[in-house]
């Protein structure tokens, strides 16, 4: 089986790896995640422009429209520690929709709006439906030329940060086949967005109306390009999801150990029964693992056939053991693990809500079975 | 220490072990080969291995980089890392005296005094001197640091009563190495206890062996009654045997000294049981199209590639830093425990035919697996119970407290 990758770092990874833990753990302590919980907007929008003046929006955007002409390898490292201090922004969905402009944009369209992602602008894409299918080509939206515009109908669900995207990009049918439509947000009137209730309370998603809004007819990628930004987004978001998941994983586990050694039962440390000891142990184990996947997926990234293998394993080991990890802490933490106050219930339902968005591991691992096997 | 080779240099030797190894590896002795030290049992399996360690030894691919007066080669390590890179490409046997140039030897050229390198090195490369170890007791396994059995000085010997168990290799050994108590009264267990080079083959040491589940012979249990030994076997001193022991460890996971070379266990090659699970059927259609056969052997890469890719990735201290000692630690318990889920997956694929056993001819790919899934145990009690694995982790990775 020779489509199994290998793992290696950058410097400007291991640079920016060093550089995010601090801001991220700074930028992000716990009682400003919960503080941002009750906040509309959902995140401290000093810490975006901070985030847009360090330059992270444009990582993986090429030089030539003012980015920084990395690639997604050096993005992962960012989203772990996100992940980790669940510091929640429009990073991930802004990174994404500059990845889907890379590979399906037109010169003109990438040319608009990679340089202004790049400066800090938000963006979003826009691909759920109400079919719950995470197959992204499963869509009923569509779009009708009408003149010299393109009039959408149809709605998107999970389109997350959209009330603070300039810009959404958004898949419907045209004509029976699935194009992706660049919709800004002037484009968007009154009314067309509501706030969804989200099991992940630290991220904000809306529900978006298509209806009747109206989109120049040019502002489609072109038909040609579609199965590959389809496999791009899936690519892009299943690795810096994975990274999230990887740096929430962590964040839980210690989060557990640190209970582990301090509440006291029996007159012992909780953390000396194996009956927690030794599960403990075997989802720091696969925690583990799941982290060196992440390195090998993004070492791997853009590698034709390896990549998707690499990101794929990437992400089902990150959500399983994201989860596993999360639901043990909210066991081991007794009563007070039932309380919305423990932090195990922001990151069991963080690895539900990443699971929904991309696929949760069950899924990842049956498209992995026909690369693998077939 | 010898110079770091130059990359021609490097490429010269790597051909030449390549050329060796390509010629003289032989993968069918017309016998079942032993895929671990543990396993060897028939004396047919015996004398080949021995044979071949010692061949592999004179041809210069084992023990190169140790040092060349006692026997080594006296080489810079990469040499003898890329002979075992030979080895490993044309799947050769595994070197039997694990023991020996996996624990005592390292152990000995480290600390050992002159006289000890020159009376033990030598023997334990050419397979001529065959190691074993006396640990385990029949009443203290995981509870090493509570071992029991007694030396007792008298004048210049000390006299060993008790009893070992498990001893692999015991019945073959010359000698071992040997975690004795010399002082009842010591203020905790460890500090009693002292670290001997023993000899095997003396009045008062006898062997029964051991019937394993496979149906084999491989351990032995070794009584001791009345054995006098020289009190020159004392190695590290009276008192600091658990810390001679505890080394030995160390040099397990290649500290300071370097790796003899070769590799005392086969690592399971896992495309194999991807290639059987393709060639199975399951109700008239193969294996692989089962939905839960598909999602358990996806997981199953997963873990593989993980741990795999773990292997590089330990080296690499930019992806280390938080718990340095996790990967080390959790590497015996996570490689252990796949490799027996493994093997017993396998067992599933094999519909009726699970219910043959080595020897005979409908048994698939000659019993291999299920000889491979009862042999994995080996692992995963020996050298430290997985349990024991999770506990050392535990403590030592994450901070957690022993448990009392
Ligand atoms: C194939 C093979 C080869 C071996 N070769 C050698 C050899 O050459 N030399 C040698 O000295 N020894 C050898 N051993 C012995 C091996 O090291 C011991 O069997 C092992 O350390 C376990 O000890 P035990 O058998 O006494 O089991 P016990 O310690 O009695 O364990 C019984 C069960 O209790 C569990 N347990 C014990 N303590 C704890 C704890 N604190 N927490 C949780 N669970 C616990 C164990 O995990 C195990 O499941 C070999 C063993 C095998 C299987």
């Amino acid at each position: 089986m020779d489509n199994l990758g290998n793992i290696g770092t950058t410097e400007e990874q291991i640079e920016l790896m060093d550089v995010a833990t601090n801001f991220c753990r700074d930028k992000s302590p716990m009682d400003k995640v919960r503080a941002l919980i009750d906040d509309d907007l959902g995140y401290d929008p000093d810490v975006w422009k901070e985030i847009g003046e360090l330059g992270w929006l444009a990582i993986a955007i090429p030089e030539k429209h003012e980015g920084v002409g990395l690639s997604m390898a050096e993005v992962v490292p960012i989203a772990e520690q996100m992940g980790r201090n669940l510091m929640s922004t429009p990073f991930g969905t802004t990174t994404l929709a500059a990845q889907a402009l890379l590979a399906g944009g037109s010169e003109a369209q990438q040319a608009e709006w990679l340089p202004r992602i790049a400066a800090g602008c938000a963006a979003t894409l826009a691909l759920s439906e109400d079919s719950g299918d995470w197959d992204l080509a499963n869509i009923t939206c569509s779009g009708k030329l009408d003149g010299d515009s393109i009039v959408l109908s149809g709605k998107k669900q999970l389109v997350r940060w959209a009330d603070s995207a300039e810009l959404i990009i958004a898949s419907v049918k045209v004509d029976g086949n699935v194009r992706f439509a660049l919709i800004e947000r002037s484009a968007i009137g009154e009314g067309t967005l509501r706030r969804e209730s989200i099991i992940d309370e630290t991220a904000r998603s809306f529900e978006l109306t298509l209806d009747d809004v109206a989109i120049p007819a040019d502002a489609l990628f072109d038909a040609s390009r579609t199965r590959e930004t389809i496999e791009k987004i899936e690519l892009a978001a299943g690795l810096i999801q994975a990274a999230e998941m990887c740096g929430g994983s962590q964040a839980v586990i210690d989060y557990t150990l640190e209970y582990l050694k301090t509440r006291k039962q029996f007159d012992k440390i909780i953390g000396s029964f194996q009956a927690l000891k030794h599960p403990t142990v075997d989802n720091y184990v696969e925690y583990e693992k799941a982290r060196t996947h992440l390195y090998s997926a993004a070492y791997s990234w853009g590698e034709q056939g390896r990549g998707e293998v690499a990101v794929r394993m990437a992400a089902a080991q990150a959500h399983s053991s994201y989860s596993r990890a999360a639901d043990r802490s909210i066991q081991f933490h007794g009563g007070f693990g039932f309380t919305h106050d423990c932090d195990a219930q922001l990151h069991r339902r963080k690895a539900i809500f990443d699971g929904a968005l991309i696929g949760d591991a069950a899924y990842q691992r049956s498209k992995l079975a026909s690369l693998l096997f077939d | 220490m010898a110079d770091k080779p130059s990359a021609a240099e490097l490429k010269e030797f790597g051909d030449a072990a390549d050329a060796w190894f390509k010629e003289n590896t032989v993968r069918d002795p017309g016998f079942m080969l032993p895929l671990t030290f543990m396993e060897v049992s028939t004396d047919q399996q015996f004398d080949f291995l021995r044979d071949w360690q010692r061949k592999v030894y004179e041809a210069g691919f084992l023990g190169a980089s140790w040092p060349k007066e006692y026997g080594g080669g006296g080489m810079h390590s990469e040499y003898q890392r890329v002979a075992t890179r030979a080895m490993k490409k044309y799947d050769a046997p595994i070197m039997i005296n694990a023991i020996g140039n996996g624990w005592a030897g390292p152990l000995i050229l480290d600390l050992g005094s002159e006289e000890q390198k020159q009376t033990y090195i030598k023997g334990m490369l050419t397979a001529e001197d065959i190691w074993c170890q006396g640990f385990s007791e029949p009443e203290h396994g995981s509870d090493l640091g509570n071992a029991q059995l007694k030396a007792v000085k008298e004048g210049d010997e000390y006299v060993l009563n008790g009893s070992k168990i498990w001893t692999s290799l015991g019945d073959r050994a010359k000698y071992m190495i040997l975690l004795a108590r010399t002082d009842f009264e010591a203020e905790n267990k460890y500090k009693g206890l002292s670290f001997f080079l023993n000899p095997m083959k003396i009045d008062g040491i006898s062997t029964s062996r051991i019937k394993k589940l496979t149906g084999e012979y491989g351990f032995v249990q070794t009584f001791f009654s009345d054995a006098r030994i020289s009190a020159d076997c004392l190695f590290g001193g009276e008192g600091n045997g658990w810390s001679m022991a505890m080394k030995t460890l160390e040099y397990e996971r290649g500290a300071k000294v370097k790796p003899v070379g070769g590799y005392f266990v086969k690592e399971l090659d896992v495309m194999q049981i991807v290639e059987l699970a393709k060639n199975s059927m399951r109700n008239g259609k193969p294996l692989l199209d089962d939905p839960v056969m598909r999602d358990k052997m996806t997981q199953y890469m997963i873990d593989i590639q993980a741990l795999n890719l773990n292997n590089t990735r330990r080296r690499m201290p930019q992806l280390m830093q938080d718990k340095p000692m996790g990967l080390p630690l959790m590497n015996k318990l996570a490689r252990t425990e796949l490799i027996r889920e493994l093997t017993e997956f396998s067992l599933g694929f094999q519909g009726t035919k699970a219910g043959y056993y080595v020897g005979d001819e409908n048994a698939v790919d000659d019993g291999y697996w299920h000889r491979s899934y009862l042999n994995s145990f080996s692992a995963t009690i020996g050298g430290g119970t997985s349990e024991i694995q999770r506990n050392i982790v535990a403590e030592h990775a994450l901070g957690l407290p022993k448990t009392r």
